[in-house]
């Protein structure tokens, strides 16, 4: 019987190494697995590359795992946001590096890894100074910047409901990186808000079908403790 | 000295809502954009699109009705419209640089009389620049307006001949909708369409940092 539920966080996350480059899904708090991110702290793994789309808030979840000195460096789109003050006393102390990457093209790198194309263009960046040193070409009479596959060994997610093949559903705009990020590395785990029975999940609404989890961990989501488990669908 | 008093960022919201018709999908970027989304009126069916996987999204909620899931590219929460739906980074951005996408409106740094947008970086050696999707928005929407107090807090223009910010996008911005006035970008020139009641030609260019065309100005 396949079964991807273990029983806590810590193995969930057997097996991280040092130096491993790890998606973390969400967008601002919304969808990000804190428990996923803390649990990080407590196993032990150095000199991390982070790819999300934020540099954390406050000092939870990514944040915390920056305080501890943990991530060398960040990729990610939007790092200065209200709260983003850990990021910021790092990167000014120059004790993080910094990759900036549009939105648009970061999802679409980790699609793109998820999916084997190796490279894309696109016309984001055409005509700014995130596109110096890129390669270049016209179709159509019209300019595209080449942006290569971006993976990772590791994703760390949120999803609203599992079952035990692995198989996601979101919650609203919880969706947003996750959904891209599992298909993006070599390794899925995910912080699952609730497992339901094989077969409760509408197939017709699964987003991210088992075939891209590996591991999932359940972590309540207190918040929304009202929310029936068998309203999954 | 003309008596004058600029939009308030609601006020100005709401002119830019006014222009928008029924039937478009629009983007609103962080600031005053994002205001247009509590000025819509209900009946008026405007489909707003925000970058972190929602479609139909609408007003801010009461504070007894905060829905935690559901924020918008702001990261502030807003309300789900009926026929709204929920879909991941990587197709929010299909739809965007797709070209789906009838209008963004995004808030500036500056822009130049060309069209030249700089929203994202104060300097190439920038702290920490926040680009978030604003490149991706510019590459992709049919039409980009921008929603700007006319000058910086300390009375510089925004509106310039040249950028000496780093760009967004050279040459995408066609309407700019500010405190004081609503500006064509049009072959290279700031046309001014519609300016705020008691202010001049005069003023209005004095707070400008390029020579402003005026063709058929009305007064509001």
């Amino acid at each position: 019987m396949i079964n991807k539920e273990v029983r806590n966080i810590a193995d969930a996350l057997e097996g991280v190494s040092n130096g491993a480059v790890v998606m973390v899904g969400g967008f601002g708090s919304v969808g990000q697995p804190d428990a996923l991110i803390e649990g990080l702290i407590e196993q032990g793994a150095r000199d991390l590359t982070v790819i999300a789309n934020n540099a954390g808030s406050g000092r939870v979840g990514l944040a915390k795992l920056m305080e501890a000195g943990r991530i060398r460096k960040i990729i990610c789109s939007f790092p200065r946001s209200a709260g983003s003050v850990v990021f910021e006393e790092l990167f000014r102390a120059g004790k993080l590096e910094l990759e900036i990457v549009p939105q648009g093209t970061l999802a679409e790198r980790i699609r793109a890894a998820g999916a084997g194309i190796p490279a894309f263009y696109t016309p984001t960046t055409v005509g700014t100074i995130l596109a110096k040193g890129k390669e270049s070409r016209s179709f159509d009479g019209k300019t595209y910047v080449m942006e290569h596959a971006l993976h990772a060994d590791i994703a760390l997610i949120e999803a609203w409901r599992t079952d035990r093949l692995g198989n996601c559903i979101y919650r609203e705009s919880g969706r947003n990186f996750n959904a891209v990020m599992a298909m993006g590395a070599r390794k899925t785990i995910v912080q699952s808000c609730g497992m339901v029975e094989l077969g409760n999940l509408d197939p017709e609404a699964i987003v991210t079908p088992g075939i891209f989890v590996d591991r999932i961990v359940v972590v309540p989501d207190t918040a929304n403790s009202d929310v029936a488990l068998e309203g999954a669908v | 000295m003309t008596d004058f008093k600029p939009l308030s960022r609601k006020e100005l919201a709401a002119r830019i809502a006014q222009d928008i018709p029924e039937g478009w999908y629009v983007n609103l970027g962080i600031g005053i954009p994002t205001l247009i989304a509590d000025v819509i009126p209900a009946e008026k069916e405007i489909i707003l699109h925000s970058e972190n996987g929602v479609l139909g999204f609408g007003p801010a909620p009461a504070s007894d009705k905060i829905d935690p899931w559901l924020i918008n590219a702001g990261k502030q929460h807003v309300t789900l419209r009926p026929g709204g739906s929920f879909f991941h980074h990587a197709d929010s951005f299909a739809m965007i640089r797709g070209g789906h996408l009838d209008l963004c409106v995004l808030g500036a740094f500056e822009v130049s009389s060309s069209g030249d947008l700089a929203n994202w970086a104060t300097s190439e050696r920038d702290n920490a620049p926040a680009v978030g999707g604003a490149m991706d928005l510019v590459a992709g929407t049919r039409r980009v307006w921008v929603a700007t107090e006319h000058t910086t807090r300390e009375g510089l223009p925004k509106l310039v001949k040249a950028c000496s910010y780093p760009l967004t996008a050279p040459g995408v911005v066609s309407r700019i909708y500010t405190n004081l006035a609503i500006i064509e970008v049009m072959n290279g020139n700031f046309t001014v369409k519609e300016m705020i009641p008691g202010i001049t030609k005069e003023i209005l260019q004095e707070y400008t940092g390029a020579k402003l065309l005026f063709e058929e100005v009305e007064y509001v």
